[in-house]
C-alpha cells in the first residue's frame, strides 16, 4: 500500500466564463486530506467546467487554484485523476492494454501502478484480455474508473461517475471514494445518484452568484 | 521519457489495428499516381520528367488526408484530456503523436514511392536517393500537419480545411524535396545542397511545430 | 484625452474613438486617392519602354506595401492575443485578414495585367509574384479558420497561432521560392520588378502609398467596429437564450 496523501487543495476567488457568459465567480474553498466534496447544481451551472478548471483543461477567468503538501512546482494537473463524461477507452486495445497504457503514461516514478489490482477493483479481471470495443457502456465506464487505481494520485475529480453503472458497481464506487478519503486523498464528485454518506462537504453551484455582464 | 515512448507505442499499435488506416493512405497514393497518366498522356519521357514532382505532391496529399488522425480520435473519446494531465508536457504529447504519424503513415508512403515511380518511368538508379529524400523530408510533413490538425480539433469538414491551411506551408519541403531528386536525375548541380535544406526544415519543424500544436490544442479544449 | 493603446482596449471607448475618426479619415483618403490617381494618370510621364501601362505600377506597388504590411499587423495582433491578452487584438486580426487578402488579390491582378504587355502572358511564375500568391493563400487560410470556428475566443487564439506560424514560415517560403526560381530560369532577362524608378515618378508613388495606407486604416477601423458590434449582438442573443431557459 502506498503512503497516505498529504495534499491540500485550495481555490481562491475562481471564476468561469463559458460562451461569453460568466457561470460563477468568486468561488473559494479549501479541502484537506480526507475531504470529499459533492458538487451539485442544475445542468449548465458549471459543474463540469469547475472540475476541468481544477484539472487544468480550462483556463481560469479569475482567481487561483493551489495545492500544498506536494513536491514543489508540481502542477495541479499532475496531482489529479480526472474522469469526465468521456471514458478515454480505445476500442482496438484490450482492457488490460488500455489500463497498462494509462499506468505507464501517468505514473511519476518507477514504483506504484498495479494493473491487476486496478482491474480487480471493479471486477474487470475476467474480461481483461478482451478487446475494449466489445464492452458494454457500464463496463467501459468501469474501465475508465479503473484508471483511478492505475497509479496513486491525491486528488480525484469525478464528473457523473456513476452513469451507466449498475447498483453493485455504484456501491464499489462509493467504497472506493471512502477508501481514498481514508488514505488522505481528496475527492470532488458531481453526481445525481446518491452515493451515501461518502461526502464531508457540499457545494451547490446554483446558489453561487453569477454576474451577467456581457463580455464583448 | 517513458511516457512519450508509451504514447508512441500505443499510437503505432492503434494505427495498425484500427481498420486499415495505413492501407487506405497507401491505396490513395497508388490511385493518384495511377490515374495521373490518364490526365497527362502516356508519353514516358514526359512522365519521367514530372515524376519527382508528382510523387512528392501525391505523398503530401496522402499524408495530409490522414493528418486528422493525429489528434481527432483522442479528442473524441476523451483520451486527450487525460494525456494533458500526465508528466509529459502537451508539446511532448504533440511531438510523440506526430512522430507516430510519421512512422505509421509517411514511412510506408516513402517506401511505396519507388514502386509507383516505376509506373512513371522514374530512373531506377535514382530510387535510393528518392527514398532517402522522402524519409528525410517527411518528418516536416507530419509535424507541420499536426499544426493543422490541432487547430481544427472538433470542427466539421476539417480534412479540407487542414489541407487549405497546411499546403502553403509545404512549399519549401516540396521545392527542396523535388530539387534533390531532379538534380540527381537531370542535373545540373549536386543534389546535396537542397537535401541539406530539407534536413534543416525537418529538424526545425520537429522542434517548433509541437510548440504551436500544443498552444492550438489548449485553445481547443472545451 | 490621453491617447494610448491601453485606453482603447475598452471596446466602448474604441467604438467612440472609431466613430469620431472614421469620417475625417474617409475625407483624407478620398483626397489622397484623388490627388494620387490624378498624378498617376495625368501628370507622371509614360515610360519610354512600356508606354502607358507603367501607370499600373502606381496601384500595384502601393498595394504590395499594404498587402505585406497588413500581414505584419496581423502578426503583431496575434502576439497581442496570445501574450498580452489585449482584448481587441483578435478583433484587429480578424478585421485585417480580408482586407489584406483583397489588397494581395489586387497585387496579383494588377501584376498580371501589367505583365501581359511586358511578357506576353497573363501569369508567370517569377519569384515575387509566386511569393505573393503564397501570401494570398495564407490570408485565405486565416479567413477560412475564422469562419470555421464558432466561438470567437477560440477562433481568435487559433487564428493567432496560425498567423504566427505563417509569419515564421514566410521568410523560409520566400527563400525557397527565390531559390526555385533561379533554378528554373537561370538566365532570366525578365525584370519583373519593373523599370528603375525615376525621381519624377516617385512623388505620385508616395502619394498613392499614403492614400492606400489611409484606405487601409479606414477600412480596418470600419471592419473592427463591425466585428465588435457583431459580437455584442451574439452575446445579447446568448443571454436571451439563457434567461429564457431559467424562466
Amino acid at each position: 500500500m502506498s503512503s497516505p496523501f498529504t495534499v491540500t487543495l485550495e481555490t481562491q476567488g475562481i471564476a468561469c466564463d463559458r460562451g461569453g457568459r460568466r457561470l460563477f465567480e468568486d468561488l473559494s474553498f479549501a479541502l484537506a486530506p480526507g475531504d470529499a466534496l459533492l458538487v451539485q447544481g442544475p445542468n449548465g451551472t458549471g459543474k463540469t467546467s469547475l472540475m476541468r478548471q481544477i484539472a487544468g483543461l480550462l483556463p481560469l477567468a479569475a482567481g487561483e487554484v493551489s495545492v500544498a503538501g506536494a513536491e514543489a512546482d508540481t502542477p495541479v494537473a499532475e496531482l489529479c485523476h480526472y474522469v469526465g463524461h468521456l471514458n478515454g477507452v480505445k476500442a482496438s486495445l484490450s482492457v488490460r492494454e488500455n489500463l497498462t497504457f494509462w499506468t505507464d503514461y501517468l505514473r511519476t516514478d518507477a514504483s506504484g501502478g498495479d494493473v491487476d489490482a486496478a482491474l480487480g477493483v471493479f471486477g474487470l479481471t475476467p474480461i481483461a484480455d478482451i478487446s475494449a470495443g466489445y464492452l458494454s457502456a457500464g463496463q467501459k465506464r468501469k474501465l475508465a474508473l479503473a484508471r483511478l487505481f492505475a497509479c496513486p494520485r491525491p486528488i480525484w475529480l469525478l464528473d457523473e461517475p456513476s452513469v451507466s453503472l449498475d447498483v453493485a458497481s455504484v456501491e464499489w464506487l462509493r467504497q472506493a471514494i471512502e477508501s481514498h478519503g481514508k488514505a488522505g486523498g481528496i475527492a470532488i464528485v458531481s453526481t445525481h445518484v446518491p452515493l451515501g454518506g461518502a461526502f464531508t462537504h457540499t457545494l451547490d453551484l446554483h446558489t453561487v452568484d453569477a454576474a451577467e455582464e456581457p463580455t464583448p | 521519457m517513458k511516457a512519450a515512448l508509451a504514447l508512441i507505442r500505443r499510437d503505432i499499435a492503434l494505427a495498425f489495428r484500427e481498420g486499415g488506416a495505413i492501407g487506405v493512405a497507401l491505396g490513395f497514393y497508388l490511385v493518384v499516381i495511377a490515374i495521373a497518366p490518364f490526365g497527362l498522356g502516356p508519353d514516358l519521357n514526359l512522365l519521367s520528367r514530372v515524376a519527382p514532382g508528382l510523387l512528392w505532391i501525391a505523398l503530401l496529399l496522402a499524408a495530409l488526408l490522414s493528418a486528422d488522425r493525429i489528434f481527432h480520435n483522442d479528442y473524441e473519446d476523451g483520451s486527450l484530456d487525460v494525456l494533458a494531465m500526465g508528466t509529459l508536457p502537451l508539446a511532448g504529447v504533440a511531438a510523440s503523436k506526430s512522430l507516430a504519424h510519421w512512422i505509421t503513415t509517411c514511412v510506408p508512403l516513402a517506401l511505396l514511392a519507388p514502386v509507383l515511380g516505376l509506373l512513371l518511368n522514374f530512373p531506377i538508379h535514382t530510387i535510393p536517393l528518392l527514398v532517402l529524400a522522402m524519409l528525410v523530408g517527411t518528418p516536416a510533413v507530419s509535424f507541420i500537419a499536426s499544426i493543422g490538425a490541432s487547430l481544427t480539433l472538433g470542427l466539421r469538414r476539417s480534412g479540407l480545411l487542414v489541407a487549405l491551411l497546411v499546403l502553403p506551408l509545404y512549399v519549401p519541403v516540396l521545392i527542396f524535396g523535388v530539387s534533390t531528386i531532379s538534380a540527381a536525375v537531370t542535373g545540373p548541380g549536386s543534389p546535396w545542397p537542397p537535401f541539406l535544406m530539407l534536413c534543416a526544415i525537418s529538424l526545425a519543424s520537429m522542434v517548433l511545430a509541437p510548440l504551436a500544436a500544443a498552444a492550438a490544442l489548449r485553445t481547443g479544449f472545451r | 484625452m490621453t491617447f494610448s493603446l491601453t485606453n482603447l482596449a475598452n471596446p466602448t471607448r474604441f467604438l467612440n474613438f472609431a466613430g469620431a475618426v472614421i469620417p475625417w479619415l474617409a475625407v483624407l483618403t478620398a483626397i489622397l486617392l484623388g490627388v494620387g490617381l490624378y498624378q498617376a494618370f495625368f501628370v507622371a510621364p509614360a515610360d519610354y519602354q512600356q508606354g502607358e501601362t507603367v501607370r499600373i505600377m502606381y496601384i500595384h506597388v502601393p498595394a504590395a506595401w499594404v498587402g505585406m504590411g497588413c500581414y505584419v499587423v496581423i502578426a503583431i495582433a496575434a502576439l497581442g492575443t496570445l501574450i498580452w491578452r489585449h482584448p481587441l487584438a483578435d478583433v484587429a486580426a480578424k478585421a485585417a485578414a480580408p482586407i489584406g487578402a483583397t489588397f494581395t488579390f489586387v497585387i496579383l491582378v494588377t501584376g498580371s495585367l501589367w505583365g501581359k504587355p511586358m511578357w506576353g502572358t497573363y501569369w508567370v511564375w517569377d519569384a515575387r509574384l509566386t511569393s505573393l500568391l503564397v501570401l494570398f493563400l495564407l490570408y485565405l487560410g486565416l479567413i477560412a479558420l475564422w469562419q470555421a470556428i464558432e466561438e470567437p475566443g477560440r477562433a481568435g487564439r487559433a487564428a493567432a497561432i496560425l498567423a504566427l506560424v505563417g509569419a515564421v514560415n514566410l521568410p523560409i517560403i520566400k527563400f525557397s521560392v527565390d531559390w526555385w526560381n533561379t533554378l528554373h530560369q537561370p538566365s532570366s532577362v525578365l525584370r519583373a520588378d519593373g523599370p528603375t524608378i525615376d525621381s519624377a515618378l516617385l512623388t505620385p508613388l508616395f502619394v498613392m502609398g499614403g492614400a492606400f495606407l489611409a484606405l487601409f486604416v479606414l477600412l480596418h477601423l470600419i471592419a473592427m467596429r463591425a466585428e465588435i458590434l457583431r459580437r455584442r449582438v451574439r452575446v445579447l442573443q446568448q443571454t436571451q437564450v439563457a434567461q429564457a431557459a431559467r424562466a
